[in-house]
């Protein structure tokens, strides 16, 4: 196998394996939409990291969470539903992103890698990255567990039996805004959510516990990076969505397997 | 309203005020529960019920008024509303280390003491809605609570169901001799399983034993006016909910809707 293959598997795998609980989190509550709007706004992430010559990922995570807080700020007014405002925050973000980017005359930015990944030009350094802040994402993770667990079941009964909700909410975010940035690599901004929630769903089919349902959903997203990188390399298709739509048929397949499992009474 | 008790109260509020923009919501409410003794909040919709609660939880900071807690209590609290999402898939017995890590033995007993030593493995989504009310009564119970806090507890329970909760309800105040604070809308079933009754519309309308309450004329004035087949329910002593179509104004949701309505 060639190395730069071996490298685009080794990195997805990586990814895939913390996005499956994080993913699991994301459809448990609901914040699918959520997730999507933060990583729109990822390219305005990578156009700062270039326009002031940080690190992209830095840039990536940044602009993440400033998305995050100002969803939280704007939440506290009132003034317009959840989904409104994401809508809002979501694509203005990418369009300001695009805009910003396009004005960088000197620069040129491979933008459908960054809307749809490049997995194959992954390097080792990228490698080292992913499993440096995999690992930690996991560990901080396997932390928020049982509080993050009990939010989600219910806010004010986490809240009175001593939960620490808004500490363990935001870290939550921080941790998603993390992933994000990570994953942009693999499936690029515009299908990183779909590898969060697409494994987690189909993992709900066989799961019959909170963890057993995130691990599936980590080996799930495994299978479907492996399965979308050999069709990327079989039939020449783009990698990212080759993964996404590998996923899916994953889905699909659990689907006809367990027939009805989600919509069990 | 003066309290005749003479301790301590496990919690406490005095001259308790939540306003919501312009709108009062409580206004200049004292309430207070001691270790073994019921208190049931009643009151229409609207009439600040569950606020007060949250306050006492801690989850609302009041606009106005004092708040005291003994030192150190464990509270048991078990919320009007748990929707869990389908996709999450959750046992019952996962739900009860949520709220407390705790061995399988104690887990049974908890689920004994509530009646439903069989639902250990159960996936919660498949509960009824008496079984959800008990399980969550259960993880209450694990946390070993000072004070137990019911926010409308037969909310989705059908009639007999709800008779079976409240001798539930005080059969573990006396084994434990905890406070326990609930909420309800319909005074004729907590009759005899409260000391106490708070009768709640933004103010307390009155409060005291709960025969005295149920003769006092601000009481009649609230459900005797608003819901007019609430009264005639409880001289009758049928179910509640008969007349709900008739008086939409201050009628909770019916508790003995669809068994499986909660499950969402």
């Amino acid at each position: 196998m060639d190395s730069f293959i071996l490298r685009a598997l080794v990195a997805g795998a990586g990814i895939a394996a913390c996005m499956g609980p994080l993913g699991a989190f994301i459809v448990w509550r609901r914040m699918a939409y959520f997730g999507d709007s933060l990583a729109h706004s990822a390219l305005l992430g990578v156009a700062l990291g270039f326009l002031l010559g940080i690190n992209v990922s830095l840039g990536i995570v940044a602009t993440c969470v400033t998305l995050a807080v100002a969803l939280v700020v704007l939440r506290q007014q009132r003034g317009l539903a959840d989904d409104t405002l994401l809508g809002i925050l979501s694509h203005s973000s990418l369009s300001l992103g695009l805009v910003v980017i396009a004005f960088m005359e000197t620069l040129r930015v491979d933008l459908v890698s960054y809307l749809f990944g490049d997995i194959l030009a992954v390097g080792m350094v990228d490698i080292y990255i992913i499993f440096a802040c995999g690992t930690a994402a996991i560990g901080l993770l396997a932390v928020l567990w049982r509080p993050l667990l009990s939010i989600t079941v219910h806010e004010d009964l986490a809240r009175v039996e001593g939960v620490p909700v808004l500490r363990t909410q935001i870290a939550f975010m921080l941790l998603i805004a993390i992933v994000i940035a990570l994953a942009m690599k693999v499936v690029g901004i515009l299908l990183v959510t779909s590898l969060l929630i697409i494994p987690a769903a189909t993992a709900r089919q066989f799961a019959r516990t909170p963890l057993q349902m995130g691990i599936l959903a980590s080996l799930i997203g495994c299978l479907a990076v492996g399965l979308g990188l050999q069709g990327s390399l079989v039939w020449d298709l783009p990698s990212g969505p080759a993964i996404v739509v590998a996923a899916a048929v994953l889905f699909c397949v659990s689907l006809a397997t367990r027939p009805g499992r989600i919509w069990l009474r | 309203m003066p309290d005749a008790d003479s301790r301590p109260a496990l919690v406490s509020g005095r001259e308790i005020s939540v306003r919501h923009g312009d709108r009062a919501i409580l206004d200049d409410v004292d309430i207070a529960v001691h270790r073994d003794e019921i208190v049931t909040l009643i009151g229409p919709n609207g009439s600040g019920k569950t606020t007060l609660i949250r306050v006492l939880l801690g989850l609302r900071k009041p606009t106005a008024g004092r708040l005291q807690r003994e030192d150190g209590i464990v509270i048991g609290y078990v919320p009007q509303h748990l929707q869990i999402d389908r996709t999450l898939p959750l046992t019952v017995r996962q739900f009860l280390l949520l709220g407390r890590r705790a061995p399988t033995e104690r887990l049974r007993q908890a689920l004994l003491e509530v009646g439903v030593p069989n639902l250990l493995t159960a996936p919660f989504h498949l509960l009824s809605g008496g079984e959800v009310r008990r399980v969550m009564l259960a993880r209450a119970l694990l946390r070993d609570p000072d004070l137990l806090v019911l926010d409308e507890p037969m909310a989705n329970v059908d009639v007999a169901g709800q008779a079976e909760l409240y001798a539930l309800i005080q059969t573990i105040r006396r084994r434990r001799r905890c406070g326990v604070l609930l909420v309800s809308h319909d005074l004729h079933l907590v009759m005899a399983a409260t000391d106490r009754v708070l009768c709640l519309n933004g103010h307390v309308c009155c409060s005291g034993r709960p025969d005295d309450v149920s003769q006092h004329p601000e009481y009649l004035a609230l459900f005797g006016s608003k819901v007019g087949g609430s009264l005639a329910v409880y001289t009758h002593h049928h179910g509640h909910d008969q007349d709900v179509s008739d008086a939409p104004v201050a009628v909770e949701p019916a508790a003995d809707r669809d068994r499986d309505a909660s499950h969402g």
